[in-house]
């Protein structure tokens, strides 16, 4: 009879619950409709100022080929698209902007995870790390910069070799100004996720005899999988937009070496060539959407959303 | 009705159906600090193999403390702990060959059920080739059996494909105790593991970890504040207070013997009167104990020299008082709670709170008065000082 009483699990039948059905489906009356859209109306405003606007403002522009340097723009309709779209200096800055997103993401998040795991722990004084591991969040893209130019000069600085005049150095240099100011946004995420996966989970993997190696690939990782698709998408977005850092260490050079695409359509930001900086800007905004959607698309089957 | 095979670690698989490995656990002056705060206190307690032993306490005893230091989690301050012969003090938690069930049950949200079960039988090595052969992890079919099996003695078969967030609590806490069991480990560990059940499933499931450690006969050390739990569960509960061991013994000897005023008044609902009075022998018919609005008799058994005018504390039960119009005390009744087979008359004595329980319905009026009479076989007297009993 008792045996019976452990093999039955009659005892939780708990019938599962269904989900609610989607509200939205449901009708609204003409009161409660006017009512959402006075609520959004505010962050509706700001959005078709400062984003649907310029951005048909753009596509319009887009159309328009400069003549005699900007005097005058003669409507070509999509060609200028296919032009500028399709030109090596798109496609060198479409690669410049690759390689410092794939120079500067990885690097970040793991530098991110490391220090983050490094110090999640009870330790007397651990404020003091988390502190400073988190402080180039604080710091501003022009100080980092400024700092890191000097750094890379060749007379001043700690490296000795002129990584800023090398096409092939140049990249790496700015990437690691940035890879350094990224560290702290990662830690600062990366500590916050650790701090949510119950201490717990992390004992009973001790228990199981899991190394600190198969903790954190196998348990840690997973646990905090949201917070780091997150970083990774915010992460490429910063780095497809970054423009400050290349601007100040190495103004786009040697030569055209680190200008990417941000900088080219800042560069192409003149009245005469308006028209092509509006489609490289389309470009960027397609790049960018792509490559998110393609984060998500991938990887999120993968996260784990605890419940 | 099928008969279950024993979950117990044996050398060869059913070779050697007996005890084959001693899993006592022994605490020698273990001592627990946290900077100042001391949390465990040169505690000695002998935990019998195959023992099913409750610590017991309010919270912020040490018990949970207690319990974490055996499972390796907190490292020991002072003092010696033995798991069999072997002092573990300096072991990793996974060589120690315990397992935990957590209050939280702390179950890996992202994993199946199945592969939460597995969990300890991945990385850790078993002996599973008879005494002389060296542990060893085991192979995927050897992991696939032991899975299995634990699923369905804890009757989750059908779920060992699903995610512990699509499973209910009570569901839950069983996967919780097949991770605990399928490695066949010396001794199980148990944080409260009831607690975030409901009142219903709770005292169901009291019921089948009862069974099923008669069933593995393996140590089990478990946590509880509910004293409910302590009574119906254990072969003998050690209660704790304040870091210390208050007392250690079958769940008969703690309510009948308490060894101290705390033990007096944290076992039992609701809790034993104590009345504090001073030793007569003036008129009546034995040595008793004047409480001022009355007297208690004193014990038949009892071996101490009580001299006349000594202060001391008395104990009764609620029910070991009874209502008598010729009672020797006299209680003032505030009110009385009936509960259907059984009613609680609350009241005082001066000033001491009192409470007697009562079969059926005691018909008093709150604001009158009731007398009552003491079973002087079931009086227990401490001391006012040292709060201990006196023999």
């Amino acid at each position: 009879m008792t045996a019976e009483a452990v093999t039955s699990p009659a005892a939780d039948r708990s019938p599962e619950v269904p989900r609610s059905r989607r509200r939205w489906l449901r009708r609204y009356s003409p009161r409660e409709v006017l009512l959402a859209l006075a609520l959004l109306a505010p962050s509706i405003a700001v959005f078709v100022v400062f984003f649907y606007r310029p951005f048909l403002n753009l596509l319009n522009w887009g159309r328009f080929e400069s003549r005699r340097n900007g005097a005058y723009f003669e409507d070509v309709g999509l060609a200028q698209y296919r032009e500028a779209l399709g030109s090596d200096d798109f496609r060198e800055g479409l690669w410049h902007s690759v390689q410092f997103v794939l120079y500067t993401v990885p690097a970040g998040l793991v530098l991110g995870v490391l220090l983050a795991v490094a110090a999640h722990r009870r330790l007397r004084g651990i404020k003091v790390f988390q502190a400073i591991f988190s402080s180039t969040l604080a710091s501003s893209t022009a100080v980092t910069s400024v700092i890191f130019f000097y750094l890379f000069n060749p007379v001043v600085g700690l490296i000795e070799a002129n990584w800023l005049n090398d096409p092939d150095m140049a990249m790496v240099a700015v990437s690691i100004s940035s890879i350094w100011q990224n560290m702290g946004l990662s830690f600062v995420i990366v500590l916050a996720g650790l701090q949510a996966v119950p201490d717990e989970v992390m004992e009973a993997a001790l228990l199981d005899g899991y190394g600190a190696v198969r903790r954190l690939v196998r348990i840690t990782l997973p646990l905090i999988s949201p917070v780091l698709l997150f970083l990774l998408v915010v992460l490429v977005i910063f780095g497809l937009q970054a423009f400050a850092q290349i601007d100040i260490i190495t103004k786009g050079g040697p030569v055209s070496a680190t200008e990417t695409l941000v900088f080219k359509i800042n560069r192409l930001n003149r009245p005469d060539n308006i028209g092509i900086g509006a489609v490289y800007s389309i470009g960027l905004f397609l790049v960018t959407l792509v490559v998110t959607a393609l984060q998500f698309a991938i990887l999120e089957r993968r996260v784990h959303y605890a419940r | 009705m099928p008969t279950l095979p024993s979950l117990r670690a044996s050398g060869g698989d059913g070779a050697d159906p007996g005890r084959d490995e001693v899993a006592s656990l022994t605490f020698e002056s273990v001592t627990k600090r946290f900077d100042d705060v001391v949390a465990v206190d040169a505690l000695d307690l002998e935990i019998h193999d195959g023992e099913f032993m409750v610590l017991l306490g309010p919270s912020g005893c040490g018990k949970t403390t207690a319990l974490r230091m055996i499972a390796g989690l907190e490292e020991i301050t002072e003092g010696r702990l033995y798991i069999g012969d072997r002092v573990v003090n300096d072991v990793d938690p996974a060589r120690r060959d315990v397992s935990m069930v957590f209050q939280s049950y702390a179950l890996y949200p992202h994993m199946t059920v199945r592969r939460n079960i597995e969990s300890p039988l991945l990385v850790r090595k078993y002996r599973v080739d008879g005494d002389g052969a060296p542990p060893r992890k085991l192979t995927k079919a050897e992991r696939a059996a032991r899975v299995d099996e634990a699923a369905r003695v804890l009757g989750l078969t059908e779920l060992l494909d699903r995610k512990p967030a699509a499973l209910s609590g009570g569901q839950r806490q069983r996967v919780a105790l097949a991770r605990a069991f399928v490695g066949r480990p010396q001794a199980y560990l148990m944080d409260e593991p009831l607690s975030n059940l409901d009142a219903k499933l709770r005292a169901a499931t009291r019921l089948e970890l009862v069974d099923l450690h008669r069933r593995v006969q393996t140590t089990v050390v478990y946590v509880t504040h509910d004293q409910v739990e302590a009574m119906t569960m254990a072969d003998r509960i050690a209660i704790m207070s304040a870091g210390r061991l208050q007392q250690v013994g079958t769940p008969q000897e703690v309510y009948d013997r308490p060894a101290n005023l705390f033990v007096a008044q944290f076992i039992g609902t609701p809790p034993m009167n104590t009345l504090t009075g001073t030793v007569t022998t003036d008129g009546g018919t034995g040595p008793a104990v004047d409480v001022g609005h009355g007297r208690v008799p004193l014990p038949p058994g009892l071996t101490t020299r009580l001299e006349e005018g000594r202060p001391v504390v008395v104990g009764v039960r609620p029910e070991h008082l009874a209502l008598s119009d010729e009672g020797p005390l006299e209680q003032k009744v505030r009110a009385v709670e009936w509960l259907g087979h059984e009613c609680l008359v609350f009241g005082a004595i001066g000033d001491s709170p009192l409470v007697v329980r009562q079969t059926g319905l005691a018909r008093l009026e709150p604001g009158g008065t009731a007398r009552l009479v003491v079973d002087p076989a079931h009086v227990h007297v401490f001391d006012p000082e040292t709060t201990e009993r006196l023999p």
